[in-house]
């Protein structure tokens, strides 16, 4: 049986949630910095799109910034993490430049895949984020893959795979688990349940009621935690990379979340109710409950809180205007990259 | 100094490269089904497990698609993996992972990135095992670009390219015909690569070019024998690499010869045969053409599984002197 987290309530012995036990305030600072720096680079990303700077589509994780930041929070720099189609706050979460990643939207040779990526393919391995993934489910074997390779280098490092509540479906999802579970794997799953692949609920697509069960297929441990709060994200992701480092295997992570927005810029909403999201955005959303437990606890007061959304602010605006300012790749370039050229 | 050369099998070739690849690059590393203990469906990894061990000569589960993105994930992350498929028409059970993800990586991360991967697919019919383990996919990876496809057809090519499908930054797809695995033919000891991108001539003529790809470069050459003693000069192109095919050796040929015929397994519409063809039509080769071009290949329709109708469906030796006889005397 999938287990549930503790719920951010002090557990016996301490007054304080996780969080706030094993970060300092630097730490706590930052990582409200990066869930401002996520809601305002998605919210930034839709005005260019809507502005026209941005062709294609794009999938935007609003409301999920606290699943995206608490997870990447016990990550080193070496650490490795696959991500997915909704990967904007993964990239940002593991210390992506912003004015790389808009850069690359706007299909600059600036952009991190030197425009030839776009939103779905967004990746920094300098910082160990392997890529988006265009195909549901399709990262997930390759970073099984990448923590097999952790493995045999003996290198210590440990794979984070990110993937959806629609990727539970598809056969990668279940033959990577258990070749992770086999092989007793550096890896963490974490499935980001936003309860519907596109349309379909996961209560109307999925067999179990909570996705976390599935760990129980592949013994390992199924740990089922509120996404929408920071500590309980960041204290379940923690042990999880501490088992996974230890060697002792591979995690389930079931992060109950929501996206405010559609599925892509197609979605009319048609599946869910105005009421239904609303009762998110207004009650669980995960920066609002953040700076609310900071200010309770005393960390933080609204000033300060203010200047780290300021500051944040400023730092979009100015990727804004260096994605907007990057020359455009040369179409006699077509086929660079397609084979790695001789050195 | 000039290896010396043993007479190894096909299988015994590709067991030695990936032997030596191993000694030479902890890196490199064989994943697979039953490729341990078992030896491999075609017994090719045969003993190398007692050597290397399991961590190196790893068994998966029976999961192509997730094993095939394993190897990929691996590859990107420092390792060299070889993943060989049981049989190459499992290929489609992984597709996914080899078209969207191994091929596109590199390009859809604007360079951050190679996938040094090599996969193996145990390919073609002749073996009865029907329609589900006979098939010759090698235009299907063909058509994708960002992978690199490969059809050694003797032992000595098999060594070589391996090698320098393992030592290529790039995924490699080799493609290897059951048939030839216990084809025996001298391979030099030690190291050496055989170039991928290169095509073979393995007899020059006057009157034809053939083309042909694995299994089928034997049976041309043994039509050209036959052709002798009527006055037919054949030459036979081994093809070798499907992807990046390679122009020049193959238009300098018909230039030379103004007639072509290209014969392979894949099935003839759409296959590796239209894409020869074409190559020929839109060069210059084409203006020194005596006659249409011809092409054998795969009847339209799956493997049968009675080996009469089996035979019938891949072109054979009595087809090719055909096909070349009507193509030299004008009968075409």
């Amino acid at each position: 049986m999938a287990t549930r987290a503790s719920a951010g309530a002090a557990e016996a012995g301490a007054n304080l949630p996780f969080l706030y036990r094993h970060h300092d305030k630097d730490a706590l600072k930052e990582a409200l910095y990066k869930m401002h720096l996520i809601r305002l680079f998605e919210e930034g990303a839709e005005e260019s799109y809507m502005r026209g700077l941005i062709h294609g589509t794009m999938h935007l994780s609003i409301g999920q910034e606290a699943s995206a930041v608490g997870i990447c929070l016990p990550l080193t720099d070496d650490d490795q993490i696959t991500s997915t189609h909704r990967g904007h706050g993964h990239s940002i979460a593991k210390g992506a430049d912003v004015a790389r990643m808009f850069a690359e939207f706007f299909g600059k040779t600036t952009g991190y895949c030197r425009g030839r990526g776009g939103s779905m393919h967004i990746a920094d391995v300098s910082k160990g984020n392997l890529g988006a993934n265009g195909i549901v489910g399709g990262g997930i074997p390759i970073a099984v893959g990448a923590a097999l390779s952790a493995k045999q280098l003996k290198n210590c490092k440990v794979v984070v795979c990110f993937f959806g509540d629609g990727a539970n479906n598809e056969g990668a999802f279940h033959e990577a688990l258990n070749m992770a579970a086999i092989w007793k794997l550096p890896v963490v799953f974490v499935c980001e349940n936003n309860q519907y692949g596109m349309s379909t609920s996961a209560e109307r697509s999925t067999a179990v009621k909570d996705i976390a069960e599935r760990a129980a297929a592949y013994s390992m441990p199924g740990v089922i935690v509120n996404g929408n709060v920071l500590s309980d994200v960041a204290e379940a992701s923690h042990q999880a990379v501490q088992r996974a480092r230890a060697g002792e295997g591979p995690t389930l992570i079931e992060s109950k979340t929501y996206r405010y927005r559609g599925h892509s810029k197609s979605d009319r909403n048609r599946y869910r109710t105005k009421d239904e999201i609303e009762d998110w955005m207004t009650n669980r959303d995960p920066i609002a409950l953040y700076e609310a437990e900071l200010k309770a606890l005393g960390i933080f007061g609204q000033d300060e809180i203010d200047v780290v959304r300021a500051a944040a602010a400023k730092e979009i605006a100015a990727g804004i205007e260096f994605a907007k300012e990057s020359p455009s790749p040369e179409t006699t370039d077509l086929e660079q990259y397609v084979y790695t050229e001789p050195a | 100094m000039v290896a010396r050369l043993r007479e190894l099998s096909y299988a015994q070739a590709i067991q030695e490269a990936m032997a030596l690849a191993m000694e030479a690059d902890e890196r490199v590393f064989l994943m697979g089904e039953d490729i341990g203990v078992y030896g491999g469906a075609f017994q090719v990894t045969g003993d190398l497990v007692n050597r290397f061990g399991e961590e190196r000569v790893m068994d998966t589960p029976i999961s192509e698609l997730g094993g095939a993105g394993v190897a990929v994930g691996a590859a990107v992350t420092g390792m060299r993996p070889i993943f060989e498929f049981q049989f190459s028409d499992f290929a489609t059970l992984a597709m996914e992972q080899i078209v969207n993800q191994a091929a596109k990586m590199r390009f859809m991360l604007g360079g951050a990135v190679s996938v040094p991967v090599v996969m193996r697919f145990p390919a073609g019919s002749g073996t009865g095992a029907a329609a589900q383990h006979s098939q010759s996919l090698e235009a299907w990876l063909g058509h994708v670009p960002g992978l690199k496809v490969i059809q050694p057809a003797t032992p000595h090519d098999a060594k070589g390219m391996l090698l320098a499908a393992i030592e290529d930054p790039d995924p490699v797809m080799i493609f290897e015909h059951k048939l030839l695995y216990k084809m025996k033919g001298s391979v030099p000891e030690g190291h050496y690569t055989v170039p991928i991108g290169k095509a073979e001539i393995r007899r020059e003529g006057r009157y034809l070019t053939v083309v042909a790809t694995s299994i089928m470069v034997h049976k041309a050459l043994e039509a050209a024998k036959a052709l002798e003693g009527e006055g037919i000069d054949v030459e036979v192109v081994d093809l070798r690499t499907v992807r990046p095919m390679d122009r020049e050796t193959v238009i300098d040929s018909v230039k030379k010869t103004s007639r072509l015929l290209t014969v392979y397994e894949g099935v003839k519409t759409l296959g590796i045969g239209a894409e020869v063809s074409a190559m020929i039509a839109e060069s210059d080769a084409f203006d020194f053409l005596d006659a249409p071009i011809v092409r054998l290949g795969g009847a339209e329709t799956p493997i049968p599984y009675n080996p009469e109708l089996e035979r019938a469906t891949v072109p054979q030796v009595p087809d090719i002197v055909a096909a070349a006889r009507d193509l030299v005397r004008g009968a075409r």
